[in-house]
């Protein structure tokens, strides 16, 4: 078998780049997954895209992102309703210094366009009017964040990406990528050889594995992040409520469910995926204290899944020196589903030498082998 | 009876005219249909539908219902309200 482009992973990213190469008429295009659809850490997040961000590359990858999300069921022509929803996140500040740098945030996500607001606490609770403002010293909303179903709108893409000619083979795990002199040669998977020069990396959890078979050393590592789903409801909140210092997000989505998660300080770095009982303790008590009425609602479901986090917390956009035709799109940190639009374009534009739709350079690899960081992302649970 | 009116998943409403389309589209294990449908994902977490799904899977394809792998058994066992887990986390 022969293909002009390998996609390793067909999850929210791998699926966007297929249809991006397709739509700009690459043929040949073929993605392998070792999974089912969305098995991976599209299926496994929080279900939220947002643009309050504290580094201007997140910014602009997030704008540009929900721009796309806008028309997305129309563009892809979706016979399914993709739950998209525009009700905004509510960022809120628990200590001082939380309160001071998300001023600064405010500003810089305002100079590319996005509509965010700084709000009192007073003026935060007419957004979500059952939020214990007790420790609350200001949040900040922005109302063009939102939701969208992660399963449907990979499901969306990849129905585009179909029709337009793309080859996906899921359940079906790549073993081997062949290279000669830091070329790429041939992918090799459990039932097919591929000839093809090109390679795209958007393995998610295995990202930096999916390097090392073409001896590229991606600086990421994965972490487990646990999250759980109650019963549905009626509709109580329509943003998402998230806190950095208290480390929580959570958000009712459009069938009803709300959908929550925190951070495990301690977490090791492997590809644990696994529960614990330990976050269900930690999770009950950050999300009755911030938002009371919650405490009614019955837990139906609890899972965990992979962030893969770079070393500045911002995602890796680029080709690399250290293999000719090997391209790749990890280390979204936590938030891939919601880059997923401008990934897609991005990639698209390096892999067929166009000129780039934004200055992506902060985003390529080459920027570690500088050890002193020049940004670095905090708006992260 | 009209493949609408017969209901596959309670909790979430799908019914049997929506498994066949979704079956006709090309989902045909269990993880990826009920990621489109739902049915698995409410308050009984598939303890009612998925036997049913199983067996239209299995009829589907024409293979037999042992082949056909259920979704995987997530916790909790039962809903339990949020307020109920904080009481025994503090208690602990």
């Amino acid at each position: 078998m022969k293909a002009n482009i390998v996609i390793i992973g067909g999850g929210i990213s791998g699926v966007s780049i297929a249809y991006n190469l397709a739509k700009k008429g690459m043929k040949d295009i073929v993605v392998f997954d070792d999974n089912y659809m969305t098995g991976g850490a599209t299926g496994r997040c929080g279900a939220g895209i947002r643009q309050q961000w504290g580094t201007l590359m997140n910014c602009k990858l997030a704008k540009m992102s929900i721009d796309f999300f806008e028309t997305a069921q129309e563009t892809l022509e979706y016979h399914r309703d993709v739950e998209f929803k525009q009700e905004g996140y509510l960022v809120v500040a628990t200590t001082k210094k939380e309160d001071e740098i998300s001023e600064k945030n405010v500003a810089l996500q305002n100079s590319v366009g996005i509509p965010t607001q700084k709000l009192t606490p007073k003026e935060a609770l007419t957004i979500v009017p059952h939020l214990n403002i007790d420790e609350v010293v200001s949040a900040t909303f922005c109302p063009t964040d939102g939701h969208l179903n992660p399963f449907l709108m990979t499901d969306a893409y990849y129905q585009a990406a179909k029709k337009l000619g793309v080859t996906f083979f899921y359940e079906e795990k790549v073993i081997e990528i062949v290279t000669k002199d830091k070329q790429i040669k041939k992918v090799i998977t459990e039932h097919h050889e591929v000839f093809t020069s090109k390679v795209v990396n958007v393995a998610g959890g295995y990202s930096r594995e999916v390097g090392l078979m073409a001896g590229v050393d991606i600086p990421v590592f994965s972490e487990n992040h646990e999250i759980l789903v109650t019963e549905p409801t009626e509709k109580i909140q329509g943003p998402m409520v998230i806190s950095f210092s208290k480390n929580i997000y959570c958000q009712q989505v459009p069938h009803g469910s709300f959908i929550m998660g925190r951070s495990d300080l301690q977490a090791l770095h492997n590809h644990d995926i696994g529960h614990t009982h330990q976050f269900l303790d930690e999770m009950a008590k950050t999300a009755v204290n911030l938002l009371p009425p919650l405490g009614d609602l019955r837990v139906v479901r609890q899972w965990g899944g992979s962030y893969n986090i770079t070393p500045d917390r911002q995602p890796i956009i680029s080709d690399t020196d250290q293999c000719s035709g090997y391209y790749m799109g990890v280390g979204f940190s936590g938030h891939g589903f919601m880059f997923a639009p401008i990934t897609g374009i991005l990639l698209s534009e390096i892999i067929l030498e166009e000129k780039p739709t934004i200055d992506i350079t902060k985003l390529h690899i080459d920027r570690f082998k500088n050890k002193n960081l020049q940004s670095y992302e905090t708006n992260v649970v | 009876m009209s493949k609408k009116d017969i209901m596959i998943c309670r909790c979430e409403d799908v019914s049997l005219e929506d498994l066949h389309n979704v079956l006709n589209e090309g989902f045909t294990s269990i993880e990826e249909i009920k990621r489109i449908l739902r049915v698995g994902m409410g308050a009984c977490q598939g303890n009612t539908c998925n036997l049913l799904v199983q067996r239209e899977v299995a009829k589907f394809l024409n293979i037999p219902l042992s082949e056909v792998k259920t979704q995987k058994v997530r916790p909790l066992i039962t809903g339990v309200k949020l307020k109920s887990i904080l009481e025994n986390a503090n208690e602990s």
